[in-house]
């Protein structure tokens, strides 16, 4: 566990970097100018692949060669996704997929 | 002008309920993930009040628990938000003259408030200005009192909170489901999911981020004629 100066540190850290990320536009084209089309494009599809990678960070850990081989994630993933796309309710997709996970982990593959 | 300010609130009020539900769940879960590893509740709160950001704090619970280092923190915390940039971009005109309210419109940008501020319209007999500062403000307090709710029951209940971590995933896989029902090109989404599987595979754990958004950057600019083209 961090010293309580490093927790402080910490989350300055990730509070300026959070608003640096929504204050970028406004900060360079602080006039509303011409936005270079290169700037634009990435700005257009780089969230895209960033959020793609960032599932893959969450699931970095798994150890698909040993039991039980990533099927809670598997599993939890494929509720949230099937359930997201049916509904497009938060606390359906994400809480029950959370409470999903935590049985699969708890119970059924402890 | 009063009248007018109160009548913003009613107005703006009734617009931000999805998002109540919502971020008082989400605030939850992110409260309880932070005080079940050890910390007091007033932290979990002080994050509300400045990071305010869902998946940016859920990251940063990973942040606190894995050791002090503030780069990593910097980097992880610019990856997380990245897509944020995009929705400043189109906020230009909607912000211009909102003058004290501003950096608070900009602090509070996050993907509920972003998606109600561009496709929520202002009813004729309201300030608009103060419509949109009521939504923004409405939405953070509904995470704020979400993460203290979460955050106080995790720390005087005890209960095996294995797995509560999943929320954070569960949140990506929903913003990427959101994502690829929103875009007609799906080639950045399974250029990311791609190039960062084999980056995992291939430098491990622990420096496959940074070489996954090099590869990224590199490819998405490679494939950036016929992305446009198919846009």
């Amino acid at each position: 566990m961090l010293s309580t100066t490093q927790v402080i540190l910490s989350i300055i850290v990730m509070a300026v970097c959070t608003f640096l990320t929504r204050a970028i536009p406004f900060i360079l084209f602080p006039n509303n100018e011409k936005i270079p089309p290169i700037v634009l494009y990435l700005g257009k599809v780089l969230p895209y692949s960033v959020i793609a990678m960032l599932i893959i960070y969450c699931v970095k850990g798994i150890s698909i060669f040993v039991w039980p081989h990533g099927l809670p994630e598997l599993i939890a993933i494929a509720y949230v996704i099937i359930v997201h796309k049916w509904r497009h309710n938060l606390v359906l997709s994400i809480g029950g997929g959370t409470v999903l996970y935590m049985f699969l982990i708890q119970v059924a593959f402890a | 002008m009063k009248n007018r300010i109160l009548e913003s609130f009613k107005a703006a009020f009734p617009k931000t309920l999805p998002v109540f539900l919502g971020y008082l769940f989400l605030g939850t879960a992110f409260g309880v993930s932070l005080t079940s590893r050890g910390y007091h509740f007033g932290w979990a709160i002080l994050m509300s009040l400045t990071i305010y950001a869902g998946s940016g704090q859920f990251l940063g619970v990973n942040i606190l628990t894995s050791g002090f280092n503030l780069i990593s923190a910097a980097f992880m915390t610019l990856m997380v938000n990245l897509r944020h940039i995009f929705y400043g971009l189109s906020m230009f005109d909607k912000f211009d003259g909102m003058g004290k309210k501003k950096p608070y419109m900009i602090f509070s940008l996050t993907d509920e408030t972003y998606s109600l501020l561009f496709s929520t319209k202002p009813p004729k007999n309201v300030d608009e200005k103060w419509f949109y500062f009521f939504i923004a403000i409405l939405n953070q307090s509904y995470w704020i009192l979400g993460s203290t709710i979460g955050a106080v029951a995790g720390y005087l209940i005890k209960f095996d909170s294995t797995g509560i971590e999943f929320a954070m995933t569960a949140l990506f896989v929903v913003i990427f489901v959101e994502q690829w029902e929103g875009s007609k090109n799906h080639l950045p989404s399974i250029l990311g999911l791609g190039i960062s599987l084999i980056c995992l595979v291939v430098f491990g754990m622990e420096y496959f981020i940074a070489f996954s958004m090099l590869g990224i950057l590199i490819s998405l600019l490679a494939v950036k004629k016929g992305v446009e083209k198919n846009a």
